[in-house]
Order: structure tokens, then sequence, then C-alpha cells
């Protein structure tokens, strides 16, 4: 299980490092992380990613429109995209998952909820 | 045809059925012939066993020995069998356990992330945000209240909220209320049951008081969780003191830093004055 890139894109330092955290039980998996959507922009243009993982209420950039750009971006058009939302959330949830997103995840972040989300969508 | 062919034709016939007919009586005789050689060969048989002293033929050794063998491999498969079943039995406790200690290890992971983030700044109000993220995500509180403890009116004073307006929460005595009576006691507040609870702000789901060892500095105190909650677990009501414990740590480091820099800020004015 190697040579897997995913790219966490977070404004929140507690839950960026709680998935970061939660991801790094893969072995073999490399994690980049990003604070908004504009610096997950700059991070996606950089290097190739299997795996997006993204917050959708964030600063200059939200997670919406995170999603709409990648999934315009023919780079990226088959990339599998987790949201994470609150409960509550539906409406995001929706939206999200209307512009392209493959999966949500809700807050309080589960570990084993991650993994087995993020395994499914990679076919790990 | 004519009288004598006819009679030709009968005699054929009683000639035939004769030769069948005595077919038939040796075939007979030879089933009879072997009947008696077999009833003898029975008698012989028992003849046999009575001389050895058995009474029947499932006392013969052949017979015990075979029986034997089936009572120990029956006995063998009942142990095997049983044996399945302990495994299954382990197998199911390890499955369980493994659950087990998986969340266990989503809590320790949870709280380290929290406690590294609490300790990672000395900025009262970054640790107010870093406390409010953990418990949103962490606990999953929609509506709560973070209140401070003023040492000098002895009451508590709302400093942070999240989906609620912070102006809104009421100042609490020390005592007075579920939220005064946790920090009195030291203990956290659960309530019994969540069934038909409407928010109340002197009277929270939760309220766990932010302790320093023994000395409260303040709560938090929820007012609602996320759908997705309906109770609390075992392992909700430990992150809960342990989370208290960071926060608190954190508070107060920040608050004492705080109020150190301000004073080194005051005496380094003070000093400026003299010397210049």
């Amino acid at each position: 299980m190697t040579g897997y890139k995913v790219l966490v894109v977070e404004d929140s330092p507690t839950m960026r490092q709680l998935i970061v955290f939660a991801l790094k039980r893969i072995r073999g998996f490399q994690i980049v992380e990003a604070n908004d959507g504009v610096d997950g922009l700059k991070k996606l243009s950089a290097e190739k990613f299997d795996l997006i993982l993204t917050d959708i209420n964030m600063p200059i950039m939200d997670g919406l429109k995170l999603v709409s750009m990648v999934r315009n971006d023919p780079n990226y058009k088959e990339t599998p995209i987790i949201v994470i939302t609150t409960e509550g959330a539906t409406e995001d949830r929706e939206r999200a998952l209307a512009l392209g997103a493959n999966e949500y995840i809700t807050t309080p972040i589960q570990t084993m909820k991650i993994l087995e989300t993020g395994k499914k969508l990679m076919s790990v | 045809m004519s009288h004598h062919d006819e009679e030709t034709d009968a005699a054929s016939r009683a000639d035939e059925f004769l030769q069948v007919f005595k077919k038939g009586a040796e075939f007979t005789q030879d089933l009879l012939k072997e009947n008696e050689r077999l009833r003898f060969r029975v008698v012989k048989l028992e003849e046999t066993l009575k001389e050895k002293g058995y009474d029947t033929v499932d006392e013969s050794p052949d017979a015990i020995e075979l029986k034997k063998k089936i009572a120990a491999l029956e006995q063998e498969k009942e142990e095997i069998l049983g044996q399945i079943k302990v495994v299954e039995e382990e197998n199911l406790n390890f499955a369980n356990r493994y659950v087990e200690i998986e969340e266990e290890n989503n809590m320790l992971a949870n709280l380290y992330i929290a406690s590294y983030q609490l300790h990672s700044t000395l900025d009262f109000k970054e640790v107010l945000q870093i406390i409010l993220e953990i418990v949103i995500n962490l606990i999953g509180a929609e509506e709560f209240g973070v209140l401070l403890l003023d040492e000098k009116t002895n009451r508590l004073e709302p400093v942070a909220s999240e989906g609620l307006v912070t102006s809104e929460l009421p100042s609490v005595a020390v005592g007075k209320g579920i939220i005064g009576e946790a920090v009195h006691s030291g203990e956290n507040y659960f309530i019994d049951s969540m069934e038909g609870y409407e928010r109340d702000f002197e009277k929270p789901i939760v309220c766990i008081p932010l302790k320093i060892k023994d000395h409260v500095i303040g709560v938090i105190a929820i007012y609602k969780l996320f759908t997705q909650k309906d109770e609390f677990t075992n392992v909700d009501y430990e992150l809960f003191t342990l989370l208290a414990g960071h926060a608190a740590t954190a508070v107060f480091s920040s608050r004492m830093y705080s109020d150190s820099e301000r004073k080194l800020s005051t005496i380094q004015g003070f000093i400026d004055l003299l010397t210049k």
C-alpha cells in the first residue's frame, strides 16, 4: 500500500491534525496539508493527488468552491473527494455531493470512518 | 390345417411346456439345497459362538473393538466440537476487544491532538478558539458556552460560545444552580435524560468544570449536541474530564502569560519614565 497521495484541506489546525493523524495510520500514505481552498488549489497544481479531503466552511475559498473547481479541472475529474461537514449541515453536504464530491464525513471525526471511506474511494 | 397337423402341434407345445416345468423344478431344487446349506452354516456359526461363550454376534471381540473405536471417535468429535465453540467465542471476544481498542485508540489520538493544540499557544483568545473547536469536533456539541471564574466577584462570566450569543449567557454565582454547583463541587454534571430537553441557560445538559487539581477556574456548559449523538458513552465521560483538565491548564497559563506581559509592559513603561 504505497504511493498514495492525499490532500487535506482544512482551516482548523486541530481538525487538520486529527485527519492527518488518522490517515497516517495507513502505511505509505503521503499527506499534504492546505489551510483553505486557495492553498488547496495551489497544492493541487503542483503535484498529483489520489484523494482530496476538504472542509466546507473555510475562509478565503470554501470547500464547495474548491469541489466545483476541482471537478472542472480535467486532471482531477476522477479524483475522489471527501467533504467534512457537521451533522446538521445537510444543505452544504447535498450541495457538495451535487457539485461532484464522492462522500462526506461528519464531525465529531471518527478515525475509523476516515480510514474506511478513504480506502473505499481509492480501492485500497 | 388337417386333423393330423393339429395333433402334431399340440404334442410339440406339450413337450415344450414339460421342458420348462422340468427346468423350474430343477431350479427350485437348487434353491432348496442352497437354503439348506446356508441354514446349516448359520447353525454352525451359532454353535461356534456358543462354544466361545458369546450369546450374540454383538459380543464378538471384533464388534466390541469396533464399538470402542466408535465411542472413542464420538468422544473425540465432541471434544473437537467443544474446542471449535471455545475458539469461536474467543474469536468473538477478540473482535469485540478490537472494536473497544479502536475506540480507545481513537480517543487517545483525539486527546493527544487536543492537548497538543491547547498547549501550542499562550494567546488567551487562541486557547479559547481551540477549546471551541475541540468541543465541536471531538465532543460533537452544537450549542455551548465557556464561562470563567472571576475570583474577585466569585461569579462565572461567559467568555466564549458556539451556536449561541456569548453576551446572552448568564453570569452565574458559585454554588448557585447546576453550573454554580459544578464549580463548587468540582464534579461533572450530566443530565439524566436528553429526551424532551429544552434549552435553558441555567440548566445545561452537560457541565464540565475546568479544573487544575482541585482548583476550578471555569466551566464548559453544553446545551445542544449534534443530532447523531443521542446519549453519552463511557469514552465521552473520560474525554470530557481529560479535556477539561488540559483546557483548564491552557486557559490558566495563557491568562497568566497575558497578565505577566501586561505587567511587564507597565513596569517597562515606569522604568522608561524613570530613566529618561
